[in-house]
């Protein structure tokens, strides 16, 4: 079987994997990594979206040996020194999760949005979420946290100016 | 998913000797329709050659006026691509429609040409553009190159490397998106270019093709009222749970009016 060797959330990790297994699958049985989800399997849902080299990217659809080299974060990777990464926080105050199923893939898919686009409006957010389901329907305090997250950010980097 | 021997070569050479030298290999690019076929156990290769490591197949340049984009090239990169945005813009737009987000950062121009789904919309990009497509072996016309629905007229050792795209004069794409999809339930394609007006239709037939009427309409007079007299056949049109033939042939002309109306 080949070896994988990527770097997840900061540590360097191996594994043996077939060249089957998806990097869905290396992540949550493989690593442990269990908050990123695989909600449809199909690559609608957006629920196992994580960043690989940067990109966000749905790693239900990503062979494990393709991931191979790469620089990858997940759900578990954003939060810094026991503080909630503001995405998270938004979320988490503005009432961002209803089930939470979606909730790893929609933090990480609109964590790239903000690198991209640190003021989208809402209809850039709404826009941006094409990939990724909410079957609670809760986007609208999904959008809303994001916003919020949004602003927070742009907030802590001026004050770091 | 049925197991597979994964190879990642670095050249072109090495990756058509891994396709000539196993039969029943297959070429994976982005793999955003190929991973799913292969978790639906509806297609079983022995091997997979990764194509991503081969610098040469990645990339964006203009070229002779025009631009070249490398088959590996993300959608997400033509998008974004300043090049793009300036020589043919158009282009640029009909990437930027095409899947979510997830998609476009893995999926690829080769890709999905190759692939040759019904209702992707690079095909009428290329057919409306009047594209070559380069291969290992040879160069093809854009035309000649889509040849039925998923049939292209790639051997089985064959490799697109990347895809010339002529300046236009002016040009747009216009679809109507399945709205959980994305796929085209009907996209045009609309190019006025040294050569005459080009007009190409995804989504409604099993494979791309050129609407002549509207192309002899918009020769004529380049506006979206030159459109209202055409009459489009629903013949032979693809019918589905999301649109009937009929609809299918109505949607052509109204994109075909919003594409010439965005082209300006």
């Amino acid at each position: 079987m080949p070896t994988v060797t990527m770097t997840v959330n900061g540590r360097q990790v191996s594994g043996e994997v077939e060249p089957r297994t998806l990097l869905v699958e290396f992540l949550r049985e493989g690593l442990g990594l269990t908050g990123t989800h695989v909600g449809c399997d199909t690559s609608q849902c957006g629920c196992c979206v994580v960043h690989v080299d940067g990109k966000s990217v749905k790693s239900c659809t990503m062979l494990a040996v393709q991931a191979d080299g790469a620089e990858v974060t997940t759900i578990e990777g954003l939060a810094a020194d026991g503080q909630l990464h503001p995405l998270q926080q938004a979320f988490h105050e503005n009432h961002g999760l209803q089930c939470g199923f979606c909730t790893p893939g929609m933090i990480m898919s609109s964590l790239e949005l903000l690198q991209r686009n640190p003021d989208p409006t809402e209809a850039e957010v709404r826009e941006w979420l094409e990939g990724n389901l909410c079957r609670c329907t809760g986007y609208h305090n999904i959008v809303k946290s994001i916003l919020a997250a949004a602003a927070a950010m742009r907030g802590t980097a001026q004050a770091a100016e | 998913m049925y197991n597979f021997a994964y190879h990642r070569p670095r050249t072109l050479a090495e990756a058509t000797q891994l396709l000539a030298a196993n039969e029943d290999a297959k070429l994976l690019a982005g793999g955003q329709t190929f991973i799913p076929t292969l978790k639906q156990r509806l297609a079983q290769p022995s091997d997979l050659v990764d194509l991503s490591a081969i610098a040469e197949l990645r990339g964006i340049r203009e070229e002779g006026g025009g631009l070249t984009i490398g088959a590996t090239t993300p959608h997400a990169e033509v998008a974004a691509s300043e090049v793009v945005r300036r020589v043919v813009p158009a282009l640029a737009d009909l990437a930027e429609t095409i899947g979510d987000t997830q998609v476009r950062n893995l999926g690829t121009l080769g890709g999905s040409i190759s692939n040759n789904d019904p209702a992707a919309d690079y095909p009428a990009g290329l057919v409306g553009l009047g594209a070559t497509v380069r291969t290992s072996k040879r160069e093809i016309a854009a035309e000649d190159f889509f040849t039925g629905m998923f049939e292209t007229a790639l051997a089985e050792d064959e490799i697109v490397t990347a895809v010339h795209f002529p300046k236009p004069e002016k040009a747009a794409y216009a679809k109507f998106p399945n709205p959980a999809s994305r796929y085209a339930i009907v996209g045009v394609f609309v190019a006025r270019t040294a050569g005459g007006v080009r007009v190409a239709v995804t989504g409604a037939g099993p494979c791309v093709f050129r609407a002549r009427e509207l192309e002899n309409a918009l020769s004529a007079d380049f506006a979206p009222e030159a459109v209202e007299g055409v009459s489009v056949s629903a013949d032979g049109l693809n019918e589905d749970i999301h649109a009937s033939a009929e609809y299918r042939a109505h949607l052509i002309k109204v994109m075909a009016k919003r594409a010439v109306a965005a082209a300006g």
